[in-house]
């Protein structure tokens, strides 16, 4: 039996708030803000932070979802979506199971697993250049 | 084994692409508590990192150490500890067997001699000169010894090496001893748990690759990381310790209820590990979600540390009594252990439910 089918009762909205929403909020904004300023780039672990259920999805309802989202398929899906605050990334990764194996808020202009790299840009040239090798012969 | 080979040309082999390691490497991240930003740092520089040789000795142990990382579930993530490292002497998982087997380990300590890693699973028995564990005709002591003059680090796998574990149990018939015990001039890690969990392994390795040294330790040689919250800590259960519902029996109210396991002997609260978070079986489940409470297998002398059923909040050793005391205990203790048995016989002919103070007799 996992916590979401347990019939934990909640003994008010006060009661189970443990101020972490309030504290991830402020900490978000400074954080955009040294972005906005040519900054660099940062990360929040969402699994890290002791929130109570309801504080975790009062903090999805808060960001919402912008118009960029990416899906990745690498042992198991990654959700990649911008929030509605542009700079503000939900990174989301699962095994291949399914179950969540990170849980991120990137402050970026861009997260890293969606860039590609160099060296993979690289080899993706070559086998380019021998397929188109192979069709002029 | 190839030791020329970095990380990531092994994982492009494999079919193992940048950003499944990046995935990788951020979970690791966050499960050793290292700034999430540093993800693409720790994967750069362990796709690059030399894969070092490990030299793993079994002693007395029962292979389950090696079970929980080799049959791990998820083998995307735990399994890429194989491609970390060049695993040059297990002798549960070689081919090799006999002379080629101990061969192999001699010359892996004379080619790495000051690298390589010895990873050690089991306990080391002391007793009757070291005769009750060989192999190839050596004893487990002499075994370490030798290896471990040529180690940069070693490893003490489970809680057998670590702490003695169940070998260590009174009366410990063996003289059975942790790894510490013995080796003190040289850094032992202890990653215990019965079985300790395989991405621990997998995590600590990483580091030592990345960093080139452990990350920090407990005062009992263990990566905070992974142990430095409790089970209790960190159990989705914790709520309703803290409101004061607890289950009583196994099947009340309570336990159907999914309430806390204290009374029922959980050792969460004292017991420093990872499994609330990591989970077992590829992220299925751990003990107290399974219904049970946690047995505390990661400290030293969990075996010994009282029932499995009584609340911590019970004395863990009964009180010191007089010998003639003793003597008369001893006769009612004969006449109590008949009286239950007839009990329990007759409790299984008329099909009755098992009580946790059946468990206890």
């Amino acid at each position: 039996m996992n916590l979401q089918s347990m019939p934990l009762e909640l003994e008010g909205e006060e009661g189970c708030s443990i101020g972490s929403l309030a504290a991830l909020l402020a900490e978000i904004a400074a954080r955009l803000e040294r972005l906005s300023a040519g900054g660099k780039g940062s990360a929040i672990d969402l699994r890290a932070l002791p929130f109570a259920p309801q504080e975790y999805e009062a903090l999805r309802g808060h960001l919402g979802q912008g118009e960029v989202s990416v899906r990745i398929d690498a042992i198991g899906p990654s959700e990649i979506f911008e929030t509605r605050y542009p700079g503000l990334w939900w990174v989301t990764h699962c095994n291949a199971e399914g179950d969540i194996t990170s849980d991120l808020l990137e402050i970026t202009h861009i997260p890293e697993i969606i860039k590609s790299h160099p060296h993979d840009i690289k080899a993706g040239l070559a086998s380019f250049r021998a397929q188109l090798d192979r069709e002029m012969q | 084994m190839s030791h020329q080979a970095a990380l990531g040309e092994r994982l492009a082999e494999q079919g193992i692409s940048r950003r499944a390691f990046l995935k990788f490497c951020t979970a690791l991240a966050s499960m050793m508590a290292l700034p999430p930003g540093t993800a693409t740092a720790f994967a750069e520089a362990l796709v690059k990192a030399m894969r070092p040789s490990v030299i793993w000795l079994s002693f007395q142990e029962c292979t389950g150490c090696t079970e929980s990382l080799t049959r791990s579930d998820s083998p995307a993530l735990e399994h890429l500890i194989f491609d970390m490292i060049s695993l040059d002497y297990h002798h549960t998982l070689q081919a090799a067997s006999g002379y080629g087997a101990e061969k192999s380990r001699e010359d892996a300590m004379k080619s790495f001699f000051g690298k390589y890693l010895l990873l050690v699973d089991g306990s080391i028995p002391m007793k009757e000169g070291g005769a009750y564990s060989t192999i190839a005709g050596r004893t487990n002591l002499d075994l370490l010894q030798e290896a471990a003059k040529g180690a940069a680090a070693i490893i003490a796998v489970g809680t057998c090496a670590s702490f003695g574990g169940i070998p260590n149990a009174k009366p410990n018939p063996t003289g059975a001893v942790p790894v510490s015990d013995i080796i003190r001039n040289k850094p032992v890690i202890n990653l215990s748990g019965c079985p300790p969990i395989p991405v621990v392994i997998t995590g600590v390795l990483a580091h030592y690759l990345t960093f080139g040294g452990f990350p920090e330790l407990d005062s009992l040689g263990r990566p905070k990381s992974f142990y430095g919250e409790t089970i209790h800590d960190r159990c989705y259960r914790r709520p309703f310790f803290d409101q004061g519902k607890f289950a009583r029996t196994f099947d009340d109210e309570g336990a159907r209820n999914g309430w806390c396991l204290f009374e029922l002997g959980c050792k969460g609260p004292t017991t420093h590990n990872a499994c609330a978070t990591t989970k077992w079986n590829g992220g299925t489940s751990f003990p107290i979600e399974s219904g049970h409470g946690c047995l505390g297998c990661s400290e030293p002398n969990f075996w010994d540390a009282g029932s499995f059923y009584s609340a911590l909040s019970m004395p863990a050793s009964p009180l010191k009594l007089t010998a003639d005391a003793a003597i008369a205990g001893a006769a009612i203790g004969v006449a109590v252990s008949v009286a239950n048995r007839i009990k329990k016989r007759a409790a299984k002919s008329a099909h009755e439910t098992a009580t946790i103070a059946d468990l206890e007799k």
